[in-house]
């Protein structure tokens, strides 16, 4: 009886994402009275072994074959729909993040069971009842879940990974699944990076601007700010609606999910649509004309005027600081 | 080129969603209703393809009756074919979705012709539950990739990018194939007068199909606990900026 999370690698370095998906399957596995243990697919993986134990795996499943070097969708589905067969797993999850959704649609499909997506709680009872996260976290569902092997994935940011308080044994067990050549037309082919260095998701500081900073020319203000924090701009579904921005700068549901240590909203008014992509912000400062701004109701810190003065008097000031 | 995007009716919100007293569904009272914004780009791609590739574009929804507005929406911006498999309930479990959809497009496809390419929209901006279009795919037998913001077509494959943190992965797929498709692969098109007038005008076909009831249940939604912060108002105008560089430096950000 186990419950085999899903981690997720690049060629040995592990998704933090990973982590917080083995934590809190560390302790369903614990109230569920099953072990926990954990796979990562394709050659490089060993590395991560050491740090899967420290939160608490007690075997990690290292899935290895020709076609995984790379990541494809089908062809991880079908490994861990393999493995789940293979060790009898109960239970299977993943940090929902897009691979890890992916992943485990491709698993459910294959076992013909359901997949519940983003959980942040979940209660193994007889049958299983969960939280989830509709609405990219505007809402929360209860559900419960009647299947042979579950399949659900914990919503990302939900939990703070954390080492185990026992580590896992961490005993590495090799699989090679029997994956037929066609599981290859879905790896990925070819990689482009266009940004080196800190991005949107990962940057410790955001400066996001709204439909309040009126134009394309609007944001040089935005990046001026961001580049003396040393973060990167953000911004709006307005905003890119209207074309002033590129849709990878677009933080909410349908954009990028940003969790940096400050958010500074310019201008932004705060539909659900971009507080979703926000709401993990450690803090957030809100700039905006308008006191009642949805936005300024939910930030931390406000600041009340116009944007395009309040934003070169912060990037001024900092310059005096800085002398 | 045949081309099928499957979408779905949402409510679109402002900013903030309110449930039903029962915690059923979503109060939709005041709301209007809009087309899942990854789907409404995967019908501006597969209008963009058969404009480019002499196709032809099929949408498809379950949903309730109502649905028929988002089709013809689909239809206002250049889709030729609408189909609807009207359901009564609230919504259906991805699996019973799922299943239904295969069904309706197996129906198709053997009155019609195979699709070169079926578009989903990467996960539905209500219920999320990222995986129909994958069931689908995987009911029918054929490739999908999830998180789609850009298809090149040559030589019976889709040439796929989805976006990763910093860049972009590169898929080469060949067709027929399945790709969910994630908000700005494009910059959806407004109707024109002319579509608008047309879409009035053009026929759906609406099939009933059943399909059982998967493992999953909703028993209740409900809001998340707000965390009531009270605000604190660093100042008005440029004057806050040195109180919000006060603050930056207790965040330790300014380093």
């Amino acid at each position: 009886m186990s419950l085999l999370v899903l981690c997720d690698h690049d060629r040995g370095t592990l998704d933090e994402a990973s982590l917080e998906a083995l934590t809190f399957g560390r302790s369903l596995a614990a109230t569920a009275g099953i072990t926990c243990e954990a796979v990562v697919i394709g050659a490089g993986a060993d590395t991560a072994t050491a740090l899967l134990a420290a939160h608490g795996a007690q075997r990690v499943h290292l899935a290895d074959h020709d076609v995984l070097t790379d990541y494809g969708p089908e062809a991880w589905g079908e490994t861990l729909t393999q493995l789940v067969r293979s060790i009898g797993a109960t239970a299977v999850t993943a940090c929902g993040t897009d691979r890890g959704n992916e992943v485990l649609a491709h698993v459910a499909a294959r076992l013909d069971e359901p997949f519940v997506a983003n959980c942040t709680d979940i209660d193994p009872g007889d049958a299983w009842t969960m939280t989830r996260v509709q609405w990219g976290g505007s809402l929360l569902e209860d559900a419960t879940l009647d299947a042979g092997t579950r399949v659900v994935s914990v919503a990302h940011h939900a939990v703070e990974p954390s080492p185990a308080e026992e580590p896992g044994e961490g005993l590495v067990v090799p699989f090679t699944p029997d994956l037929r050549a066609e599981v290859a037309r879905t790896v990925v082919k070819d990689r482009v990076v266009l940004t080196q260095g800190i991005t949107l998701a990962t940057s410790p500081v955001v400066v996001g601007g709204g439909r309040g900073v009126g134009s394309e020319d609007g944001f040089a203000q935005l990046e001026d700010l961001a580049g003396v924090l040393g973060g990167v701009v953000g911004c709006s579904r307005a905003v890119t609606n209207n074309g002033w921005r590129p849709h990878s700068d677009q933080v909410g549901q349908t954009g990028t999910r940003i969790a940096p240590d400050i958010y500074i909203a310019a201008g932004i008014s705060g539909a659900i649509q971009h507080w979703v992509g926000a709401m993990a912000a450690e803090n957030i400062l809100a700039v905006n004309t308008d006191g009642e701004a949805n936005m300024v109701a939910k930030a931390g810190y406000a600041v009340i005027g116009d944007l395009h003065k309040v934003i070169p008097a912060i990037t001024e000031e900092i310059a005096r600081r800085r002398g | 080129m045949r081309i099928l995007v499957c979408v779905k009716r949402v409510p679109a919100p402002g900013s903030r969603i309110n449930v039903t007293p029962d915690g059923d569904a979503v109060d939709t009272a005041h709301l209007g209703f809009t087309t899942s914004p990854h789907e409404e780009c995967a019908v501006e791609e597969a209008v963009q393809i058969a404009e480019q590739h002499d196709g032809e574009v099929t949408v498809l929804t379950l949903g309730p009756a109502e649905s028929e507005e988002q089709l013809r929406y689909a239809a206002s911006v250049g889709a030729h074919n609408l189909v609807l498999i009207p359901i009564t309930e609230v919504d259906w479990d991805p699996q019973r979705t799922a299943s239904a959809l295969t069904t309706a497009i197996s129906g198709i496809e053997a009155a019609d012709g195979t699709f070169d390419l079926i578009l989903f929209g990467n996960e539905s901006a209500d219920t999320g539950g990222f995986q129909v279009g994958i069931r689908v795919a995987h009911a029918l037998g054929r490739p999908v990739v999830n998180g789609i913001k850009g298809i090149d077509l040559a030589d019976g494959a889709a040439s796929a990018r989805r976006e990763i943190d910093g860049g972009f992965e590169v898929y080469e797929v060949p067709m027929p194939a399945v790709l969910g498709i994630k908000e700005g692969i494009n910059l959806p098109r407004y109707p024109t007068m002319k579509g608008r007038l047309a879409s009035k005008k053009a026929e759906v076909s609406a099939t009933a199909v059943e399909a059982a009831a998967g493992g999953q249940t909703r028993v209740r939604l409900h809001r998340p606990l707000e965390q009531v912060s009270e605000t604190v108002i660093l100042g008005t105008g440029p004057e806050a900026a040195p109180a919000v560089v006060d603050l930056l430096e207790e965040l330790g950000v300014l380093s």
